[in-house]
Protein backbone atom coordinates (compact mmCIF):
# COMPACT_ATOMS: atom_id res chain seq x y z
CA UNK A 1 0.00 0.00 0.00
CA UNK A 2 2.61 2.47 0.86
CA UNK A 3 4.58 1.26 -1.90
CA UNK A 4 1.58 2.23 -4.28
CA UNK A 5 1.08 5.41 -2.68
CA UNK A 6 4.96 6.86 -2.82
CA UNK A 7 4.65 6.50 -6.64
CA UNK A 8 0.66 7.09 -6.86
CA UNK A 9 -0.11 9.62 -4.64
CA UNK A 10 -0.37 12.25 -6.89
CA UNK A 11 -3.38 10.22 -9.25
CA UNK A 12 -4.81 8.96 -6.03
CA UNK A 13 -5.45 12.73 -4.85
CA UNK A 14 -6.07 14.20 -8.44
CA UNK A 15 -9.14 11.38 -8.23
CA UNK A 16 -10.77 12.19 -4.89
CA UNK A 17 -10.48 16.12 -6.10
CA UNK A 18 -12.50 14.97 -9.25
CA UNK A 19 -14.81 13.08 -7.53
CA UNK A 20 -15.11 16.20 -4.92
CA UNK A 21 -15.55 18.18 -7.89
CA UNK A 22 -18.29 16.40 -9.42
CA UNK A 23 -20.23 15.52 -5.93
CA UNK A 24 -20.69 19.01 -4.58
CA UNK A 25 -21.98 20.56 -7.65
CA UNK A 26 -24.17 17.22 -8.32
CA UNK A 27 -25.66 17.39 -4.51
CA UNK A 28 -26.11 21.54 -4.76
CA UNK A 29 -27.70 20.47 -8.12
CA UNK A 30 -29.75 18.11 -6.78
CA UNK A 31 -31.01 20.48 -3.90
CA UNK A 32 -32.08 23.41 -6.15
CA UNK A 33 -33.75 20.31 -8.60
CA UNK A 34 -36.36 20.58 -5.92
CA UNK A 35 -36.30 24.43 -5.45
CA UNK A 36 -36.58 24.53 -8.91
CA UNK A 37 -39.65 22.15 -9.88
CA UNK A 38 -41.80 23.62 -6.94
CA UNK A 39 -41.10 26.99 -9.33
CA UNK A 40 -41.85 25.48 -11.93
CA UNK A 41 -44.66 23.67 -11.22
CA UNK A 42 -46.04 26.77 -9.48
CA UNK A 43 -45.58 28.51 -12.69
CA UNK A 44 -48.03 26.12 -14.37
CA UNK A 45 -50.39 26.06 -12.03
CA UNK A 46 -50.27 29.86 -11.90
CA UNK A 47 -49.05 29.85 -8.21
CA UNK A 48 -46.03 31.56 -7.04
CA UNK A 49 -43.73 28.64 -5.32
CA UNK A 50 -41.61 29.17 -2.19
CA UNK A 51 -41.35 32.47 -2.35
CA UNK A 52 -40.54 33.33 1.45
CA UNK A 53 -36.91 31.91 2.89
CA UNK A 54 -34.24 34.31 1.57
CA UNK A 55 -34.40 36.69 -2.00
CA UNK A 56 -37.15 34.56 -4.45
CA UNK A 57 -37.44 31.76 -2.05
CA UNK A 58 -33.91 30.43 -2.91
CA UNK A 59 -33.19 29.87 0.17
CA UNK A 60 -35.62 26.97 0.70
CA UNK A 61 -34.02 23.64 -0.02
CA UNK A 62 -31.49 24.62 2.97
CA UNK A 63 -34.36 25.04 5.04
CA UNK A 64 -35.92 21.91 3.84
CA UNK A 65 -32.74 19.89 4.67
CA UNK A 66 -32.31 21.86 7.70
CA UNK A 67 -35.53 20.81 8.89
CA UNK A 68 -35.26 17.11 7.63
CA UNK A 69 -31.82 16.87 9.82
CA UNK A 70 -33.58 17.83 13.32
CA UNK A 71 -36.86 15.44 12.72
CA UNK A 72 -36.26 12.19 14.90
CA UNK A 73 -35.49 8.91 12.93
CA UNK A 74 -38.24 6.10 13.62
CA UNK A 75 -37.48 2.81 12.61
CA UNK A 76 -41.03 0.50 12.69
CA UNK A 77 -41.85 -2.33 14.81
CA UNK A 78 -41.03 -5.43 13.39
CA UNK A 79 -38.80 -3.95 10.61
CA UNK A 80 -35.30 -5.43 10.02
CA UNK A 81 -33.10 -2.68 11.34
CA UNK A 82 -30.34 -3.18 8.96
CA UNK A 83 -31.72 -3.44 5.95
CA UNK A 84 -34.32 -0.77 6.65
CA UNK A 85 -31.16 1.82 7.72
CA UNK A 86 -28.95 0.16 4.46
CA UNK A 87 -32.19 0.76 1.46
CA UNK A 88 -31.98 4.42 1.70
CA UNK A 89 -27.91 4.63 1.43
CA UNK A 90 -28.35 2.53 -1.23
CA UNK A 91 -30.28 4.33 -3.59
CA UNK A 92 -28.92 7.43 -2.70
CA UNK A 93 -25.27 6.03 -3.32
CA UNK A 94 -26.24 4.54 -6.74
CA UNK A 95 -27.77 7.44 -7.98
CA UNK A 96 -24.37 9.10 -6.85
CA UNK A 97 -21.63 6.34 -8.47
CA UNK A 98 -23.29 6.20 -11.82
CA UNK A 99 -21.82 9.99 -12.23
CA UNK A 100 -18.23 8.18 -12.45
CA UNK A 101 -18.10 7.59 -16.34
CA UNK A 102 -20.49 10.54 -17.79
CA UNK A 103 -18.17 13.19 -19.91
CA UNK A 104 -19.39 16.49 -18.96
CA UNK A 105 -16.55 17.84 -21.51
CA UNK A 106 -14.13 15.77 -23.78
CA UNK A 107 -12.80 13.43 -21.92
CA UNK A 108 -13.47 15.14 -18.96
CA UNK A 109 -14.82 12.39 -17.30
CA UNK A 110 -13.66 10.48 -13.75
CA UNK A 111 -13.28 7.40 -15.36
CA UNK A 112 -13.31 7.04 -19.31
CA UNK A 113 -14.16 3.72 -19.12
CA UNK A 114 -14.07 1.10 -21.84
CA UNK A 115 -17.39 -0.07 -21.35
CA UNK A 116 -19.07 3.57 -20.08
CA UNK A 117 -22.43 2.92 -21.29
CA UNK A 118 -23.08 -0.90 -20.14
CA UNK A 119 -21.85 0.29 -16.39
CA UNK A 120 -24.12 3.07 -16.81
CA UNK A 121 -26.80 0.49 -17.77
CA UNK A 122 -25.85 -2.17 -14.59
CA UNK A 123 -26.22 0.62 -11.92
CA UNK A 124 -29.63 2.11 -13.16
CA UNK A 125 -30.41 -1.76 -12.96
CA UNK A 126 -29.00 -1.94 -9.34
CA UNK A 127 -31.39 1.05 -8.29
CA UNK A 128 -34.52 -1.37 -7.82
CA UNK A 129 -32.98 -2.79 -5.35
CA UNK A 130 -32.81 0.05 -2.70
CA UNK A 131 -36.77 0.17 -2.96
CA UNK A 132 -37.50 -3.55 -2.83
CA UNK A 133 -35.14 -3.53 0.11
CA UNK A 134 -37.02 -0.59 1.84
CA UNK A 135 -40.21 -2.17 1.34
CA UNK A 136 -40.21 -5.11 2.59
CA UNK A 137 -37.90 -4.23 5.03
CA UNK A 138 -40.45 -2.11 6.83
CA UNK A 139 -42.73 -4.84 7.66
CA UNK A 140 -45.42 -2.69 5.99
CA UNK A 141 -48.31 -3.78 3.59
CA UNK A 142 -48.43 -0.63 1.66
CA UNK A 143 -44.69 -0.19 1.48
CA UNK A 144 -44.23 -3.88 0.30
CA UNK A 145 -47.10 -3.07 -2.35
CA UNK A 146 -45.59 -0.17 -3.10
CA UNK A 147 -42.08 -2.25 -3.64
CA UNK A 148 -44.07 -4.78 -5.66
CA UNK A 149 -45.16 -2.20 -8.49
CA UNK A 150 -41.92 -0.19 -8.91
CA UNK A 151 -39.66 -3.32 -9.03
CA UNK A 152 -42.27 -4.90 -11.77
CA UNK A 153 -42.19 -1.53 -13.56
CA UNK A 154 -38.14 -1.18 -13.30
CA UNK A 155 -37.50 -4.57 -14.84
CA UNK A 156 -40.08 -4.21 -17.40
CA UNK A 157 -38.55 -0.55 -18.92
CA UNK A 158 -35.48 -1.18 -18.65
CA UNK A 159 -35.54 -4.15 -21.39
CA UNK A 160 -37.04 -1.67 -23.79
CA UNK A 161 -34.47 0.82 -22.46
CA UNK A 162 -31.68 -1.64 -23.22
CA UNK A 163 -32.65 -2.24 -26.82
CA UNK A 164 -32.73 1.50 -27.24
CA UNK A 165 -29.24 1.68 -26.02
CA UNK A 166 -28.27 -1.14 -28.12
CA UNK A 167 -29.04 0.78 -30.83
CA UNK A 168 -27.13 3.68 -30.75
CA UNK A 169 -24.02 1.29 -30.34
CA UNK A 170 -24.38 0.04 -33.57
CA UNK A 171 -24.61 3.67 -35.13
CA UNK A 172 -21.39 4.31 -32.75
CA UNK A 173 -18.89 1.15 -32.91
CA UNK A 174 -17.84 1.66 -29.20
CA UNK A 175 -18.98 1.34 -25.45
CA UNK A 176 -16.96 4.10 -24.51
CA UNK A 177 -19.28 7.26 -23.60
CA UNK A 178 -16.76 10.03 -25.15
CA UNK A 179 -16.79 8.11 -28.58
CA UNK A 180 -20.81 7.90 -28.28
CA UNK A 181 -20.68 12.02 -27.86
CA UNK A 182 -17.94 12.31 -30.41
CA UNK A 183 -19.88 10.29 -33.15
CA UNK A 184 -22.44 12.84 -33.05
CA UNK A 185 -20.45 16.24 -34.19
CA UNK A 186 -22.10 15.46 -37.60
CA UNK A 187 -25.92 15.23 -36.27
CA UNK A 188 -27.52 14.77 -32.57
CA UNK A 189 -28.75 11.19 -32.82
CA UNK A 190 -32.10 12.42 -31.33
CA UNK A 191 -32.59 13.22 -35.10
CA UNK A 192 -31.90 10.37 -36.78
CA UNK A 193 -33.21 8.13 -34.04
CA UNK A 194 -36.23 10.12 -32.95
CA UNK A 195 -38.62 7.50 -31.90
CA UNK A 196 -35.93 5.75 -29.70
CA UNK A 197 -35.44 9.24 -28.40
CA UNK A 198 -39.30 9.42 -27.27
CA UNK A 199 -39.15 5.93 -26.05
CA UNK A 200 -35.81 6.34 -23.99
CA UNK A 201 -37.18 9.63 -22.32
CA UNK A 202 -40.21 7.88 -21.51
CA UNK A 203 -38.83 4.79 -20.14
CA UNK A 204 -36.38 7.16 -18.11
CA UNK A 205 -39.53 8.55 -16.76
CA UNK A 206 -40.71 5.35 -15.70
CA UNK A 207 -37.36 4.41 -14.51
CA UNK A 208 -37.05 7.00 -12.06
CA UNK A 209 -40.73 6.71 -10.98
CA UNK A 210 -41.66 10.01 -11.91
CA UNK A 211 -45.28 11.01 -13.16
CA UNK A 212 -47.10 9.76 -14.78
CA UNK A 213 -45.77 6.70 -13.82
CA UNK A 214 -44.87 7.17 -10.25
CA UNK A 215 -47.76 4.20 -9.41
CA UNK A 216 -44.93 3.09 -6.64
CA UNK A 217 -45.70 6.11 -4.68
CA UNK A 218 -49.30 6.45 -5.77
CA UNK A 219 -50.51 8.51 -2.57
CA UNK A 220 -54.70 7.41 -3.23
CA UNK A 221 -53.77 3.88 -3.14
CA UNK A 222 -50.46 2.92 -1.71
CA UNK A 223 -50.49 6.28 0.58
CA UNK A 224 -46.70 6.68 -0.10
CA UNK A 225 -45.24 3.09 -1.37
CA UNK A 226 -42.60 1.94 -0.10
CA UNK A 227 -40.89 4.88 1.71
CA UNK A 228 -44.15 5.40 3.59
CA UNK A 229 -42.68 4.12 7.00
CA UNK A 230 -39.67 6.47 6.24
CA UNK A 231 -39.09 9.45 8.16
CA UNK A 232 -36.30 12.37 8.78
CA UNK A 233 -33.12 11.68 6.57
CA UNK A 234 -33.44 8.43 5.80
CA UNK A 235 -36.73 10.01 4.17
CA UNK A 236 -34.60 12.89 2.64
CA UNK A 237 -32.34 10.44 1.50
CA UNK A 238 -34.92 8.58 -1.02
CA UNK A 239 -36.21 12.03 -1.83
CA UNK A 240 -32.49 12.98 -2.79
CA UNK A 241 -32.05 9.79 -4.61
CA UNK A 242 -35.02 10.54 -6.55
CA UNK A 243 -34.12 13.86 -7.68
CA UNK A 244 -30.29 12.75 -8.44
CA UNK A 245 -31.62 9.62 -10.43
CA UNK A 246 -33.31 12.20 -12.47
CA UNK A 247 -30.12 14.14 -13.44
CA UNK A 248 -29.03 11.29 -14.22
CA UNK A 249 -31.01 10.37 -16.60
CA UNK A 250 -31.34 13.47 -18.09
CA UNK A 251 -27.59 13.18 -18.55
CA UNK A 252 -27.68 10.33 -19.92
CA UNK A 253 -30.27 10.96 -22.73
CA UNK A 254 -27.91 13.78 -23.44
CA UNK A 255 -25.39 11.67 -23.69
CA UNK A 256 -26.53 9.19 -25.95
CA UNK A 257 -29.43 11.28 -28.22
CA UNK A 258 -28.32 15.51 -27.57
CA UNK A 259 -24.68 15.53 -28.34
CA UNK A 260 -23.45 15.61 -24.87
CA UNK A 261 -21.00 18.68 -24.53
CA UNK A 262 -21.45 19.25 -27.88
CA UNK A 263 -22.80 23.01 -29.22
CA UNK A 264 -25.91 22.59 -31.42
CA UNK A 265 -24.26 24.60 -34.05
CA UNK A 266 -21.04 23.89 -34.96
CA UNK A 267 -19.57 27.93 -36.02
CA UNK A 268 -17.96 30.20 -34.27
CA UNK A 269 -20.01 31.54 -30.82
CA UNK A 270 -21.77 28.72 -30.34
CA UNK A 271 -18.26 26.50 -30.42
CA UNK A 272 -16.80 29.67 -27.89
CA UNK A 273 -18.84 28.37 -25.34
CA UNK A 274 -17.27 26.00 -22.89
CA UNK A 275 -18.78 22.08 -23.45
CA UNK A 276 -19.95 21.57 -19.55
CA UNK A 277 -22.05 24.56 -20.10
CA UNK A 278 -23.78 23.14 -22.87
CA UNK A 279 -24.08 20.19 -21.13
CA UNK A 280 -25.49 21.55 -18.76
CA UNK A 281 -28.16 23.41 -20.54
CA UNK A 282 -29.31 20.48 -22.07
CA UNK A 283 -29.76 18.55 -18.63
CA UNK A 284 -31.35 21.60 -17.26
CA UNK A 285 -33.75 21.39 -20.37
CA UNK A 286 -34.47 17.63 -19.94
CA UNK A 287 -35.24 18.42 -16.58
CA UNK A 288 -37.71 20.58 -17.22
CA UNK A 289 -39.15 18.58 -19.53
CA UNK A 290 -39.63 15.88 -16.57
CA UNK A 291 -41.42 18.59 -14.27
CA UNK A 292 -43.42 20.09 -17.46
CA UNK A 293 -44.52 16.63 -18.11
CA UNK A 294 -45.65 15.74 -14.18
CA UNK A 295 -47.36 18.89 -14.06
CA UNK A 296 -49.73 18.13 -17.21
CA UNK A 297 -50.37 14.59 -17.13
CA UNK A 298 -52.52 12.47 -14.92
CA UNK A 299 -51.16 9.23 -13.15
CA UNK A 300 -51.67 6.09 -15.61
CA UNK A 301 -53.41 2.63 -14.56
CA UNK A 302 -51.22 0.00 -13.44
CA UNK A 303 -52.24 -2.59 -16.70
CA UNK A 304 -51.79 0.33 -19.23
CA UNK A 305 -47.65 0.92 -17.82
CA UNK A 306 -47.21 -2.78 -18.19
CA UNK A 307 -48.73 -2.91 -21.79
CA UNK A 308 -47.33 0.17 -22.95
CA UNK A 309 -44.01 -1.19 -21.81
CA UNK A 310 -44.11 -4.53 -22.60
CA UNK A 311 -46.75 -4.58 -25.80
CA UNK A 312 -45.61 -0.87 -27.50
CA UNK A 313 -41.66 0.62 -26.54
CA UNK A 314 -40.48 -3.33 -26.36
CA UNK A 315 -41.62 -4.27 -30.22
CA UNK A 316 -41.05 -0.57 -31.49
CA UNK A 317 -37.54 -0.90 -30.22
CA UNK A 318 -36.63 -3.98 -31.58
CA UNK A 319 -37.81 -3.32 -34.95
CA UNK A 320 -36.11 -0.42 -34.80
CA UNK A 321 -32.64 -2.20 -33.81
CA UNK A 322 -32.95 -4.16 -37.03
CA UNK A 323 -33.93 -1.39 -39.15
CA UNK A 324 -31.21 1.02 -37.89
CA UNK A 325 -28.59 -2.22 -38.40
CA UNK A 326 -29.97 -3.21 -42.01
CA UNK A 327 -29.90 0.36 -43.01
CA UNK A 328 -26.19 0.61 -41.65
CA UNK A 329 -25.18 -2.35 -43.64
CA UNK A 330 -26.51 -1.84 -46.71
CA UNK A 331 -25.11 1.62 -47.35
CA UNK A 332 -21.82 0.66 -45.73
CA UNK A 333 -22.56 3.02 -42.75
CA UNK A 334 -21.20 0.59 -40.32
CA UNK A 335 -18.70 2.23 -37.87
CA UNK A 336 -15.63 0.11 -37.53
CA UNK A 337 -16.37 -2.26 -40.82
CA UNK B 1 1.91 3.13 5.58
CA UNK B 2 4.27 6.08 5.73
CA UNK B 3 3.70 8.07 3.24
CA UNK B 4 5.95 10.70 4.18
CA UNK B 5 9.94 9.67 3.86
CA UNK B 6 9.80 8.81 0.08
CA UNK B 7 7.78 11.37 -1.66
CA UNK B 8 9.90 12.52 -4.01
CA UNK B 9 9.49 14.75 -7.51
CA UNK B 10 8.35 13.63 -9.90
CA UNK B 11 7.51 9.90 -9.35
CA UNK B 12 5.68 10.07 -6.60
CA UNK B 13 3.32 12.95 -7.30
CA UNK B 14 2.86 11.63 -10.73
CA UNK B 15 -0.34 13.46 -12.19
CA UNK B 16 -0.72 11.57 -15.25
CA UNK B 17 -3.70 9.35 -15.53
CA UNK B 18 -2.81 5.75 -16.09
CA UNK B 19 -3.99 4.81 -19.42
CA UNK B 20 -4.88 1.42 -21.54
CA UNK B 21 -1.10 1.33 -22.67
CA UNK B 22 0.43 2.49 -19.95
CA UNK B 23 -1.34 1.48 -16.66
CA UNK B 24 0.20 3.10 -13.66
CA UNK B 25 3.32 5.04 -15.74
CA UNK B 26 5.82 5.19 -12.59
CA UNK B 27 4.91 1.80 -10.87
CA UNK B 28 4.72 -1.66 -12.26
CA UNK B 29 5.80 -3.45 -8.97
CA UNK B 30 3.05 -1.12 -6.95
CA UNK B 31 0.29 -1.66 -9.23
CA UNK B 32 0.72 -5.18 -9.02
CA UNK B 33 0.66 -5.80 -5.38
CA UNK B 34 -2.81 -2.83 -5.24
CA UNK B 35 -4.27 -5.36 -7.64
CA UNK B 36 -3.34 -8.78 -5.84
CA UNK B 37 -3.98 -6.75 -2.72
CA UNK B 38 -7.95 -5.91 -4.19
CA UNK B 39 -8.28 -9.38 -5.90
CA UNK B 40 -7.62 -10.65 -2.04
CA UNK B 41 -10.49 -8.55 -0.17
CA UNK B 42 -13.01 -9.34 -2.94
CA UNK B 43 -12.02 -12.94 -3.26
CA UNK B 44 -12.36 -12.89 0.99
CA UNK B 45 -16.30 -10.77 0.80
CA UNK B 46 -17.30 -13.22 -2.32
CA UNK B 47 -16.60 -16.35 -0.06
CA UNK B 48 -17.49 -15.05 3.04
CA UNK B 49 -20.87 -14.14 1.13
CA UNK B 50 -21.20 -17.44 -0.92
CA UNK B 51 -21.11 -19.07 3.12
CA UNK B 52 -23.93 -17.07 4.40
CA UNK B 53 -25.94 -17.70 1.53
CA UNK B 54 -26.24 -20.97 3.06
CA UNK B 55 -26.21 -19.94 6.54
CA UNK B 56 -28.76 -17.13 7.27
CA UNK B 57 -31.77 -17.86 8.87
CA UNK B 58 -33.89 -15.96 7.06
CA UNK B 59 -34.43 -16.48 2.79
CA UNK B 60 -34.49 -12.89 1.95
CA UNK B 61 -31.26 -12.19 3.71
CA UNK B 62 -30.24 -15.36 1.71
CA UNK B 63 -30.95 -14.18 -1.56
CA UNK B 64 -29.45 -10.23 -0.52
CA UNK B 65 -26.02 -12.24 0.26
CA UNK B 66 -26.42 -14.19 -3.23
CA UNK B 67 -26.42 -10.51 -5.09
CA UNK B 68 -23.24 -10.11 -2.92
CA UNK B 69 -21.44 -12.69 -3.58
CA UNK B 70 -22.59 -12.14 -7.43
CA UNK B 71 -21.18 -8.38 -7.60
CA UNK B 72 -18.18 -9.08 -6.03
CA UNK B 73 -17.83 -12.08 -8.76
CA UNK B 74 -18.28 -8.85 -11.25
CA UNK B 75 -15.12 -7.00 -9.52
CA UNK B 76 -12.79 -10.33 -9.55
CA UNK B 77 -13.96 -10.34 -13.61
CA UNK B 78 -12.80 -6.72 -13.51
CA UNK B 79 -9.82 -7.36 -12.11
CA UNK B 80 -8.73 -9.90 -14.51
CA UNK B 81 -9.39 -7.43 -16.89
CA UNK B 82 -12.97 -8.84 -18.68
CA UNK B 83 -14.81 -5.98 -18.48
CA UNK B 84 -17.49 -6.61 -20.14
CA UNK B 85 -18.31 -9.85 -18.85
CA UNK B 86 -18.13 -7.74 -15.25
CA UNK B 87 -20.79 -5.49 -16.38
CA UNK B 88 -22.71 -8.17 -18.14
CA UNK B 89 -22.96 -10.24 -15.03
CA UNK B 90 -24.17 -6.96 -12.57
CA UNK B 91 -26.96 -6.44 -16.05
CA UNK B 92 -28.21 -10.07 -16.01
CA UNK B 93 -27.88 -11.63 -12.91
CA UNK B 94 -28.06 -8.88 -10.66
CA UNK B 95 -30.48 -6.69 -12.24
CA UNK B 96 -32.86 -9.14 -13.65
CA UNK B 97 -32.18 -12.83 -12.51
CA UNK B 98 -31.54 -11.96 -8.55
CA UNK B 99 -34.75 -9.67 -8.78
CA UNK B 100 -37.28 -12.05 -9.61
CA UNK B 101 -35.41 -14.54 -7.06
CA UNK B 102 -35.91 -11.74 -4.36
CA UNK B 103 -39.91 -11.30 -5.93
CA UNK B 104 -40.37 -15.15 -5.60
CA UNK B 105 -38.85 -14.93 -1.94
CA UNK B 106 -40.12 -12.07 -0.08
CA UNK B 107 -44.07 -13.21 -1.56
CA UNK B 108 -43.22 -17.02 0.00
CA UNK B 109 -44.79 -17.03 3.37
CA UNK B 110 -41.86 -19.47 4.87
CA UNK B 111 -42.75 -20.35 9.00
CA UNK B 112 -39.24 -20.29 10.49
CA UNK B 113 -40.01 -22.28 13.65
CA UNK B 114 -40.93 -25.10 11.05
CA UNK B 115 -38.19 -24.83 9.00
CA UNK B 116 -35.68 -24.47 12.06
CA UNK B 117 -37.20 -27.96 13.05
CA UNK B 118 -37.22 -29.67 10.06
CA UNK B 119 -32.95 -28.39 9.86
CA UNK B 120 -32.56 -30.75 13.01
CA UNK B 121 -34.54 -33.69 11.38
CA UNK B 122 -32.50 -33.74 7.90
CA UNK B 123 -29.30 -32.51 9.09
CA UNK B 124 -27.67 -36.24 8.81
CA UNK B 125 -29.21 -36.77 5.33
CA UNK B 126 -27.76 -33.32 4.45
CA UNK B 127 -24.93 -33.91 5.88
CA UNK B 128 -24.28 -37.64 3.95
CA UNK B 129 -25.00 -35.98 0.84
CA UNK B 130 -22.73 -33.39 1.32
CA UNK B 131 -19.98 -35.55 1.82
CA UNK B 132 -20.72 -37.63 -0.87
CA UNK B 133 -20.39 -34.29 -3.10
CA UNK B 134 -17.09 -33.51 -1.04
CA UNK B 135 -15.47 -37.06 -1.58
CA UNK B 136 -16.21 -36.74 -5.76
CA UNK B 137 -15.18 -33.28 -6.06
CA UNK B 138 -11.63 -34.27 -4.00
CA UNK B 139 -11.27 -37.27 -7.13
CA UNK B 140 -12.33 -34.93 -9.29
CA UNK B 141 -9.43 -32.33 -8.26
CA UNK B 142 -6.61 -35.10 -8.22
CA UNK B 143 -6.93 -36.98 -11.44
CA UNK B 144 -7.97 -33.33 -13.26
CA UNK B 145 -6.18 -33.69 -16.94
CA UNK B 146 -6.60 -31.74 -19.59
CA UNK B 147 -7.87 -33.48 -22.84
CA UNK B 148 -4.91 -33.81 -25.61
CA UNK B 149 -6.40 -31.90 -28.19
CA UNK B 150 -8.21 -29.42 -25.88
CA UNK B 151 -5.55 -26.93 -25.84
CA UNK B 152 -4.67 -27.04 -29.25
CA UNK B 153 -8.36 -26.34 -30.37
CA UNK B 154 -8.57 -23.22 -27.79
CA UNK B 155 -8.54 -19.96 -29.67
CA UNK B 156 -7.14 -17.02 -28.46
CA UNK B 157 -8.27 -13.35 -28.79
CA UNK B 158 -7.04 -11.75 -31.75
CA UNK B 159 -4.48 -8.98 -30.47
CA UNK B 160 -3.47 -6.04 -31.49
CA UNK B 161 -5.51 -2.98 -30.15
CA UNK B 162 -8.91 -4.30 -29.73
CA UNK B 163 -11.20 -3.62 -26.71
CA UNK B 164 -12.26 -6.82 -24.51
CA UNK B 165 -15.32 -6.31 -25.91
CA UNK B 166 -14.69 -6.49 -29.77
CA UNK B 167 -12.18 -9.64 -29.03
CA UNK B 168 -15.19 -11.34 -27.30
CA UNK B 169 -17.35 -10.15 -30.10
CA UNK B 170 -15.24 -10.94 -33.03
CA UNK B 171 -14.79 -14.64 -31.26
CA UNK B 172 -18.77 -15.04 -31.00
CA UNK B 173 -20.07 -13.93 -34.38
CA UNK B 174 -17.25 -15.69 -36.00
CA UNK B 175 -15.70 -18.99 -34.91
CA UNK B 176 -18.63 -19.69 -32.08
CA UNK B 177 -21.32 -18.52 -33.90
CA UNK B 178 -23.22 -21.50 -34.08
CA UNK B 179 -22.84 -22.59 -30.50
CA UNK B 180 -23.89 -18.76 -29.34
CA UNK B 181 -27.01 -19.47 -31.89
CA UNK B 182 -28.01 -23.08 -30.59
CA UNK B 183 -27.43 -21.32 -26.69
CA UNK B 184 -29.88 -18.80 -27.46
CA UNK B 185 -32.79 -21.79 -29.15
CA UNK B 186 -32.33 -23.59 -26.06
CA UNK B 187 -33.20 -20.21 -23.74
CA UNK B 188 -36.09 -19.52 -26.63
CA UNK B 189 -37.22 -23.32 -25.89
CA UNK B 190 -37.24 -22.92 -22.29
CA UNK B 191 -39.07 -19.46 -22.07
CA UNK B 192 -41.64 -20.76 -24.35
CA UNK B 193 -42.14 -23.97 -22.14
CA UNK B 194 -42.01 -21.76 -19.06
CA UNK B 195 -44.93 -19.53 -20.34
CA UNK B 196 -47.05 -22.78 -21.91
CA UNK B 197 -46.54 -24.42 -18.12
CA UNK B 198 -47.98 -21.63 -16.57
CA UNK B 199 -50.20 -20.48 -18.92
CA UNK B 200 -53.59 -20.64 -18.37
CA UNK B 201 -57.01 -19.66 -20.08
CA UNK B 202 -59.09 -17.39 -17.67
CA UNK B 203 -62.95 -17.27 -18.25
CA UNK B 204 -64.40 -15.68 -15.86
CA UNK B 205 -61.66 -12.74 -15.62
CA UNK B 206 -62.45 -9.30 -16.99
CA UNK B 207 -60.55 -8.15 -19.28
CA UNK B 208 -60.29 -4.68 -21.15
CA UNK B 209 -61.39 -4.78 -24.74
CA UNK B 210 -59.44 -1.49 -25.89
CA UNK B 211 -60.14 -1.76 -29.46
CA UNK B 212 -64.26 -2.27 -28.45
CA UNK B 213 -63.86 1.09 -26.54
CA UNK B 214 -62.23 3.17 -29.08
CA UNK B 215 -64.74 2.05 -31.44
CA UNK B 216 -67.79 3.25 -29.90
CA UNK B 217 -69.12 6.36 -30.48
CA UNK B 218 -71.30 9.22 -29.01
CA UNK B 219 -73.86 8.69 -31.89
CA UNK B 220 -73.82 4.82 -30.68
CA UNK B 221 -75.34 5.16 -27.29
CA UNK B 222 -76.37 8.69 -26.39
CA UNK B 223 -79.13 9.95 -28.10
CA UNK B 224 -80.53 14.04 -27.00
CA UNK B 225 -84.51 14.33 -26.30
CA UNK B 226 -86.39 17.47 -25.79
CA UNK B 227 -88.68 16.46 -23.25
CA UNK B 228 -92.17 17.93 -23.71
CA UNK B 229 -93.70 19.30 -19.67
CA UNK B 230 -95.77 16.95 -18.40
CA UNK B 231 -95.11 13.80 -21.02
CA UNK B 232 -91.63 12.09 -20.04
CA UNK B 233 -89.54 10.14 -22.43
CA UNK B 234 -90.67 7.08 -23.96
CA UNK B 235 -87.74 4.84 -24.14
CA UNK B 236 -87.47 2.32 -27.13
CA UNK B 237 -88.63 -1.28 -26.10
CA UNK B 238 -86.69 -3.23 -25.47
CA UNK B 239 -84.04 -0.64 -24.40
CA UNK B 240 -80.32 -1.69 -25.63
CA UNK B 241 -78.47 -2.83 -22.75
CA UNK B 242 -74.32 -2.26 -23.34
CA UNK B 243 -72.62 -5.18 -23.67
CA UNK B 244 -70.67 -5.50 -19.94
CA UNK B 245 -67.23 -5.17 -21.01
CA UNK B 246 -67.64 -2.29 -22.51
CA UNK B 247 -68.00 -0.09 -19.73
Amino acid sequence: MSAFLATNTGFVLLTLAQSLALIVPLLIGVAYLTFFERKVMGAIQLRKGPNVVGPFGLGQPFADAIKMLFKETIIPTGADRVLFTIAPMLTFGLAIIAWAVIPVNNHWAIANINVGVLYLFAISSLGVYGIIIAGWASNSKYAFLGALRSAAQMVSYEVSMGFVIVTVLVCVGSLNLNDIVLAQRKIWFAIPLLPLFVIFFISGLAETNRAPFDLAEGDTEIVAGFFVEYSAMSFALFFLGEYANMILISAMTTTLFLGGWLSPIGIAPFTLIPGVVWFLLKIILCLFVFIWVRATLPRIRYDQLMSLGWKVFLPISMGYLVLVAGVLEIFGWLPNA
Amino acid sequence: MAIGGNLSWPNAWNWTRPTDEQPFPHSHGARHMIINLAFDVFAAILLLSAGMVVSSRNPVHSVLFLILAFINAAILFLIAGAEFLAMVLVIVYVGAVAVLFLFVVMMLDVDFAALAEGVQRYAPIGALVGLVLLIELGMVAVGWTIAPGAAAARLAPMAGGLTDTQALGALIYTRYLVLFQLSGVVLLVAMIGAILLTHRERKRAKTQNLDAQHRRMPADTLRLVTAELGQGVSLPSPAPTPAKEEV
